[in-house]
């Protein structure tokens, strides 16, 4: 933490950024992000098992890039969606500086994003976790019971869009659930509208979640939607080889076509 | 009405639920799923939640849903025919529910029969009867006591059990409804009850706050731009804190057509999403998440109270709790209490 703050002080004194993305102590057992701009601030910023939030998603918010140059402090799911970000050309060097931060709460300091994107191949993928073991559990059910779970789980959505906005990838400002002319998906939280809208949103992340979990840990009802999402991305990896935000070039699996791609469904 | 005191034995909570069943009652209570609880149909006693501070999600949805039918409507020829929504709402129990919960529907009320009488809701509203049952233990979200209420409030339900010691409960009948669910309910309620000290039952809640200064500090600041907007910056706007709110009760009006035939339905909206008053034109009167943060808040703590007498929120802790940015509206009410003028 001492050399996280370190860094901080030194990038905000220096005049380097005007604000330092991070987390901050919150309500009783909880972290929060918090948008350090004064020396006094950047003295609150910790690092530890509670800072969940993927802060990838402020370097969106329009009220948080109005402040002025960003840093962000960085663990791994952050880093992956920076870098996700910058292969979708949202994101530039001029735009941010990045604080790297290892689990134990070390600083990797990064030049450019290039250092961002070369760290995080050295790094490897990220080790199977347990929400991969959640879904190979679901993809064990036959067909019928699977679909009974899921038409269950989202029955209970009251589309808040709580997965929508804690998404660092989500950054349309008009979403396709917004559009009403036509109407693609149904507006209302009914059954076809909630179908709809996790399809519809699962389909819009394929090839670019990074698998943070974030929507499943933003859902108000305790929904495991991360799921669908990361159930898309092992397909991807499985199919295409490929995993968001490991690398800076544009090139998502679901859009490009390769000579070499399996095409194995068409059999 | 007189509140009247009975006992309901714990033994009696299983035939309670029989007979309610009998009756043709549909009774909504706590249930948990997996980490969650919500007010969802049951036909049980043992289905019930136990040992819980508060539901994850909220039982206003008993009398106003996130989706309802407002009318149907059909295209023959050249016209279009309308039908009013023809099914009626059935009577309903909803146990368990928490004071603070109780009086949001009290809240709700105010909003949908102060000026137009909404026939949708007050449809709902005449089937209800709300049995409470008051809090023996509170978190750190929990604030009822500095919005006008308190873990033991009788405001809103129509009947509200105590837990006491040994597993029974203080039932006090509180209202008509209240008293015609006991009568149907042939000998449940046993005689008994005036001597218990109820206080000494109930979850302590310290107020930390006084509505009514709230309300005077917050017209104070609503030009404090900059305290809204740091207030703000970590909300991400989704409407988590709306969608479990117990007394939230803005909608949108959304007409679905299939073919020929179709629907006019009305759904939960949330004053924090930017849509809420994007215009047509383009133009959004809120264009930044400070300016929705503090309509949430004015909303609450300043128009509501104004207009209805009535707390626009009850200090449930819901929003807080639920919140996937920690924006914990306690912490942000008592930070605009200490803000200097």
């Amino acid at each position: 933490m001492e050399a996280l703050r370190k860094k901080a002080h030194e990038i905000i004194t220096g005049g380097q950024v005007k604000v330092i993305i991070g987390y901050g102590e919150g309500s009783p057992e909880r972290a929060r992000a918090i948008f350090a701009q004064t020396p006094a601030e950047v003295d609150q910023l910790i690092f530890d098992q509670r800072c969940l939030q993927n802060l990838a998603v402020y370097l969106m918010k329009p009220e948080v890039k109005a402040l002025g140059k960003m840093a962000i402090t960085a663990s791994k799911n952050v880093l992956r969606s920076i870098l996700q970000l910058a292969s979708e050309n949202q994101l530039t060097d001029a735009d941010l500086v990045v604080i790297g931060i290892t689990d134990d709460g070390g600083v990797i300091e990064f030049p450019n994003l290039q250092a961002v994107e070369e760290h995080i191949k050295a790094a490897g993928t990220p080790a199977k976790n347990e929400d991969r073991a959640r879904i190979e559990e679901i993809d064990k059910k036959p067909l019928e019971e699977r679909w009974q779970y899921w038409q269950e789980q989202l029955s209970a959505c009251v589309k808040c869009y709580a997965c929508r906005s804690a998404c660092p990838m989500c950054y349309c400002t008009r979403c396709t659930v917004e559009c009403n002319q036509p109407q693609w998906i149904p507006a209302p939280s009914h059954h076809l509208g909630n179908l709809e809208w996790h399809i519809m949103r699962a389909m819009h992340l394929t090839g670019r979640c990074i698998e943070c979990g974030e929507c499943g840990r933003a859902c108000p009802l305790g929904l495991p939607i991360n799921l669908l999402t990361q159930k898309l991305a092992a397909e991807i990896e499985s199919q295409f080889d490929w995993q968001a935000g490991m690398s800076l070039k544009v090139e998502n699996p679901l859009s490009t076509f390769k000579p070499d791609d399996k095409e194995n469904f068409i059999k | 009405m007189a509140t009247e005191r009975k006992i309901l034995k714990k033994e009696s909570l299983g035939p309670l639920f029989e007979k309610m069943n009998a009756a043709g009652k549909r009774i909504l209570a706590p249930r948990k799923t997996g980490e969650q609880i919500r007010f969802e149909p049951v036909t049980s006693a043992n289905e019930i939640a136990a040992d819980f501070v508060q539901s994850t999600a909220s039982a206003k949805w008993a009398v106003f849903p996130a989706v309802e039918e407002m009318l149907s409507f059909r295209s023959l020829d050249k016209e279009t025919k309308l039908e009013a929504k023809q099914s009626k709402p059935q009577p309903t129990v909803v146990f368990g529910i928490r004071p603070c919960d109780a009086a949001a529907f009290k809240a709700l009320h105010a909003v949908f029969a102060t000026d137009y009488k909404d026939d949708l809701f007050l449809d709902r509203w005449e089937q209800i009867t709300l049995i409470g049952m008051s809090c023996t233990k509170a978190d750190d979200y929990c604030f009822c006591t500095s919005v006008g209420g308190n873990p033991g409030s009788t405001v809103g339900s129509d009947i509200l059990l105590t837990p006491l010691a040994n597993g029974d409960f203080l039932a006090e009948i509180l209202t008509e409804k209240g008293q015609q669910l006991v009568a149907s309910l042939d000998g449940l309620f046993a005689a008994g009850g005036s001597d218990i000290d109820k206080e000494s039952l109930l979850a302590k809640v310290t107020p930390k706050f006084d509505a009514k200064q709230m309300k005077a500090k917050m017209d104070a600041v609503f030009n404090n731009e900059k305290l809204w907007t740091r207030q703000s910056l970590r909300c991400i706007g989704c409407g988590a804190c709306a969608f479990v709110c117990p007394s939230c009760s803005c909608f949108d009006i959304q007409d679905e057509r299939y073919g020929g035939k179709g629907q006019r339905l009305r759904c939960w909206d949330s004053c924090g999403f930017g849509l809420f008053t994007l215009h047509t034109s383009g133009h959004n009167p809120r264009h930044t998440q400070a300016q929705r943060w503090r309509q949430r808040l004015m909303h609450k703590f300043s128009y509501g109270p104004e207009k209805y007498e009535l707390p626009g929120c009850v200090g449930c802790g819901r929003c807080s709790r639920a919140c996937p940015t920690d924006m914990n509206i306690l912490g942000h009410l008592l930070e605009i209490a200490e803000e200097k003028l």
